[in-house]
């Protein structure tokens, strides 16, 4: 429930946050190489990285800097394609413990990034301070120094490996849906709408124009709503529903 | 470091943080609605697919490479692998397609 203590700790959070770390270092990698190339300086670029942690925001901020735009326009940029944290936030705090105090809060919503969010809300019990700071740990590490590493020498690994990185976050991201998927037919409903709304997209010539950010958003919110019509989950399972489908994963 | 970069920067990070914090420290209640605890419950995981399809097939150099990575991701997930091995394999095949 909501309101017990969080069975994870520090080191619980660090081990799921190194895949994560992983990832990020090979996407950042590719921010620092772009950032440099559009003319930031390397401190410039690593500073970017250390205070915002966050891929398409980031992209697009460079391009605003880069074309000496507004700051009202940074901050619209940033709001819009960064609006899907403050949804991920709301889901979150169902899902935290009563550690999670408002200094603690302060501090863990600087982490909160796409695949932290999903990680730690996919877990079966409710998550505390320890177990996400862990969490945030590599993924934070990671970020940083790959686009340190990007910015520095984009050509310090051989291409066809900078490329077979490219994938681990994706395939991160399906070791979390699938097991649940096999399990619960809701959350498989879920998944297929989502892929299948993003896809057409992507696709769909009319609809491709969507920048990633919102593409996101829409086909994700289409599928929970759809969902959450056709197949809501019990009520007394709401809270616990995690646990239920996700407990042997740990 | 450049000053007006820095205002460009800091300005960047506090909307970005903001975004991030208000919701999470403002929004204290547990949600009672049979509909929002379903939605928020279904949420990670839309968002997830909808991140990863069609985005993974382009996220190494091919796309045959790509479906690799993604075939041997779905294989092990499906067996429960933990996420790193997950995540290594699934950039192992890439690469070893890749080559070709």
């Amino acid at each position: 429930m909501h309101r017990e203590i969080s069975p994870y700790g520090y080191k619980n959070g660090f081990c799921d946050g190194i895949p994560i770390g992983l990832g990020y270092f090979s996407v950042s990698f590719g921010f620092g190489i772009t950032a440099v190339n559009e003319g930031l300086w390397l401190l410039e670029a690593v500073l970017i990285s250390m205070t915002n942690l966050t891929s398409a925001g980031q992209v697009a901020g460079v391009g605003v800097i880069v074309a000496a735009g507004g700051l009202i326009e940074m901050i619209l940029t940033q709001l819009v394609i960064n609006l899907r944290y403050s949804l991920m936030g709301i889901t979150l705090t169902q899902r935290l413990d009563t550690r999670c105090t408002f200094p603690h809060r302060l501090l863990m919503s600087f982490g909160l990034t796409d695949e932290i969010f999903a990680v730690s809300s996919a877990k079966p019990y409710p998550v505390g301070p320890r177990y996400f700071y862990g969490l945030m740990c590599a993924p934070y590490i990671g970020w940083a120094a790959g686009t340190l590493f990007g910015a520095w020498a984009g050509n310090l690994l051989p291409m066809d490996i900078r490329n077979a990185m490219g994938i681990m976050i994706y395939a991160m991201f399906v070791a979390i849906i699938i097991p649940p998927m096999k399990k619960n037919r809701g959350v498989l409903l879920v998944v297929a709408l989502a892929s299948l709304i993003s896809c057409c997209m992507y696709y769909i010539p009319l609809l491709s124009g969507i920048s990633s950010g919102f593409a996101i958003i829409i086909s994700a919110c289409l599928a929970a709503v759809v969902m959450a019509l056709l197949c809501p989950v019990k009520d007394d399972a709401a809270d616990t529903s995690e646990g239920e489908v996700l407990r042997d994963e740990d | 470091m450049r000053i007006d970069v820095l205002i460009y920067v800091l300005v960047m990070a506090l909307t970005t943080y903001l975004i991030r914090m208000l919701p999470m420290t403002l929004f204290r209640k547990k949600i009672k609605s049979r509909f929002a605890k379903s939605f928020f419950y279904y949420i990670p995981y839309a968002v997830l697919a909808a991140m990863t399809l069609p985005a993974i097939l382009y996220s190494t150099e091919g796309i045959y490479s790509a479906l690799a990575g993604l075939a041997v991701a779905v294989v092990l997930s499906f067996c429960n692998c933990s996420l790193i091995v997950v995540s290594v394999a699934a950039c192992v095949a890439a690469f070893l397609v890749g080559l070709f």
